[in-house]
């Protein structure tokens, strides 16, 4: 029961203890004591915020169920609320240096973390972004800009995605010259480094939270990229 | 008893004033000291800003030290993959004023585009990755420059968290010391639009595009001056040093009529995660509360800001709000695509306009720009490329202005 509203918790079919254990997570990341200060209740995070324009969505109530510790609430945020922040952190501006975003941002790895339906659900469709950003070091490249995927950015990108080679020739930066499935053109050793940060930070494991497929995927060209380079150096 | 009344007028000519902030009274700590002081207990190097730099004052009145040259370009995804004339700009405008600078391959994006879309990362991870490119920068010896918002605004947090939490430093140099790396921050985190601010006389110097009779709307990016807040330039003749003064003072110095609306403080509705498969939202508030605002109260000829998420949400937006008779038409541009510009660089070779959605052609004519001329030779170019005569436009083609100054 939530005792300020009498109305029944919801995701009662949650254990508190679970519930518990998510927001501990959250409390014990080192960042969060630099996150959450209190709350006046003065809105202006609220004023700022676009997502609140948009949706059913504030962080102010983020930042006041962080600093009451209301697990049940947490857990409803962590479920319904997070995904919409657009993470501007125009909600920085707090009088009292409350970072809401910053909330969202902690709650989110940990939503991704313990594999929440919600979080997987949320992503669906963004596995190919997590592809090239973990394989390539870029979040975007040039052969993403397909059509079926940007409707509604006009008749432009029908036109680029039939003339894509020969554009990306006519660029005259050298990194970027003729270079379609990345931003820029990456040194091998640079590669091999990035996903040796993915594996000593166990970045590769999240992934396989949100995609069991993507995951096996990443696994076998990092793996052998860097037995390659190891072979290469020795 | 004495009033609390105050007159709106009284209220208005203390809005009108500069404000002069003193360094001394600023309400957060210098993280540079405590960097040198980590410096000296041997836990990090710090890569120095060298010479020749412009010292620019911040919010707090603190100074910042704006490298001319010998900088290591940190490439934005976004500008490169989707923006290319934004980075080609760049570039440009430093081969026009024959600055020494490298644009390194060994480099990766900051993944913080990935990290605030979709959290699948963790805070160490980010912080390596940061502090990967920071010592390759290092090795070279030539000194980071940020071409994304997204990044320069993710170091600045990430910087602050490394220098805070003992914890992370650890964990970092653990993964550093396997990649054989030095953990190294640099001095400042710099962004190119603080480059192009500290430049803006110098671009003006040299322009050869009358720009007086445009009219033009400043967005400023959120992780510019939003996360780190401390850490933007302002300035007491721009805004009063009430709002960052970067892109702003740019378009002043090029005689362009800056105009206010009254959403200039708002998001551009990008939302990293939106922009790719939730866009109802990012077109909403693009639209709504930017572009729509800015066409009812001033009609600008374009909409300049400083930031990869920006330009895209802005100029990409447009194209279906058009179909629900929306007010929109408005031109989006980089800040130093607009420099670039004003000194004449060619609008497909170098600014690459092809790659923007929303009409350019209506500003190309208003400044007096022969866009079909230039468009021609760029289908000629093109056209040789397909037929295999040339691999590529070099920077010898795209070096020379259209113009040349009177």
């Amino acid at each position: 029961m939530d005792w300020i509203s009498a109305k029944p918790t919801k995701y009662a079919d949650v254990p508190y203890e679970e519930k518990l254990r998510l927001f501990m997570e959250v409390k014990n990341d080192p960042r969060y004591e630099d996150f959450l200060y209190g709350c006046y209740e003065c809105g202006i995070c609220v004023s700022a915020c676009p997502s609140a324009r948009f949706y059913d969505y504030s962080p102010r109530v983020i930042a006041q169920t962080m600093a009451r510790e209301d697990v049940d609430r947490f857990y409803e945020i962590m479920v319904e609320d997070i995904w919409n922040c657009a993470q501007c952190f125009s909600c920085v501006r707090c009088p009292r240096q409350n970072n809401p975003g910053g909330l969202v941002t902690l709650i989110r790895e940990v939503a991704v973390k313990n594999g929440l339906k919600e979080a997987r659900d949320v992503l669906q469709g963004y596995s190919r972004v997590i592809y090239k950003v973990m394989l390539k070091g870029n979040q975007v490249s040039p052969d993403m800009l397909q059509p079926d995927f940007f409707p509604d950015w006009g008749p432009w990108v029908r036109e680029f995605s039939e003339n894509m080679h020969v554009w990306r020739k006519a660029i005259p930066v050298d990194t970027l010259r003729g270079v379609t499935d990345a931003a820029w053109r990456t040194d091998e050793k640079t590669l091999v480094e990035l996903y040796t940060i993915w594996f000593e930070t166990d970045n590769v494991d999240i992934v396989r939270e949100v995609d069991e497929g993507l995951y096996e995927l990443l696994l076998d060209v990092m793996e052998e990229a860097l037995e390659e380079w190891q072979e290469e150096v020795a | 008893m004495a009033s609390a009344f105050v007159p709106v007028q009284e209220i208005l000519e203390r809005k009108a004033r500069p404000v002069l902030r003193d360094p001394n009274e600023a309400p957060t700590h210098d993280l540079r000291e405590e960097l040198f002081e980590l410096e000296a207990k041997g836990e990090l190097i710090v890569h120095r800003v060298p010479e020749p730099y412009v010292e620019v004052t911040t919010k707090f009145g603190r100074k910042k030290k704006i490298p001319i040259e010998h900088t290591w370009h940190h490439k934005s995804c976004g500008q490169c993959g989707h923006i290319p004339g934004y980075s080609a700009s760049i570039f440009w405008l430093h081969r026009q004023f024959g600055l020494d600078f490298i644009d390194p391959t060994d480099q990766t994006s900051c993944t913080g585009w990935n990290y605030y879309a979709s959290a699948t990362s963790n805070a160490v991870a980010q912080l390596a990755v940061m502090s990967r490119n920071f010592a390759a920068a290092y090795e070279t010896g030539y000194f980071p420059l940020i071409h994304c918002g997204t990044s320069y605004g993710h170091y600045k947090e990430a910087r602050e968290q490394l220098i805070h939490h003992k914890e992370f430093r650890d964990e970092v140099r653990r993964i550093l010391d396997k990649l054989g790396k030095p953990l190294v921050v640099p001095e400042e985190i710099v962004h190119y639009s603080e480059w192009v601010h500290v430049m803006r006389h110098r671009i003006a110097e040299r322009q050869v595009i009358d720009m007086s009779h445009i009219t033009a709307c400043v967005h400023p990016a959120c992780h510019y001056y939003k996360i780190v807040a401390e850490d933007a330039i302002y300035d007491p003749e721009i805004y009063g040093a009430q709002r960052t003064a970067t892109v702003t003072g740019l378009l002043e110095a090029l005689g362009i009529n800056v105009a206010d609306y009254s959403t200039w403080f708002d998001c551009c509705g990008f939302g990293f995660r939106h922009v790719l498969v939730q866009r109802d939202f990012t077109r909403s508030f693009a639209v709504l509360r930017k572009i729509e605002v800015m066409k009812n109260e001033v009609d600008p000829d374009m909409v300049v800001t400083h930031d990869t998420g920006c330009v895209t949400t802005l100029d990409k937006s447009q194209f279906a709000a058009k179909a629900h008779n929306r007010k929109v038409g408005v031109p989006v541009l980089s800040d130093a695509q607009v420099a670039a510009m004003a000194m004449g660089a060619h609008p497909f070779r170098v600014l690459q306009l092809h790659w923007h959605s929303t009409d350019w052609r209506p500003l190309m004519e208003k400044l007096g720009i022969d866009w079909k001329k230039h468009w021609e030779e760029f289908q000629e170019d093109l056209d040789a490329i397909r037929r295999g005569e040339k691999p590529g436009i070099t920077w010898e083609e795209a070096d020379r202005p259209i113009a040349i100054a009177a």
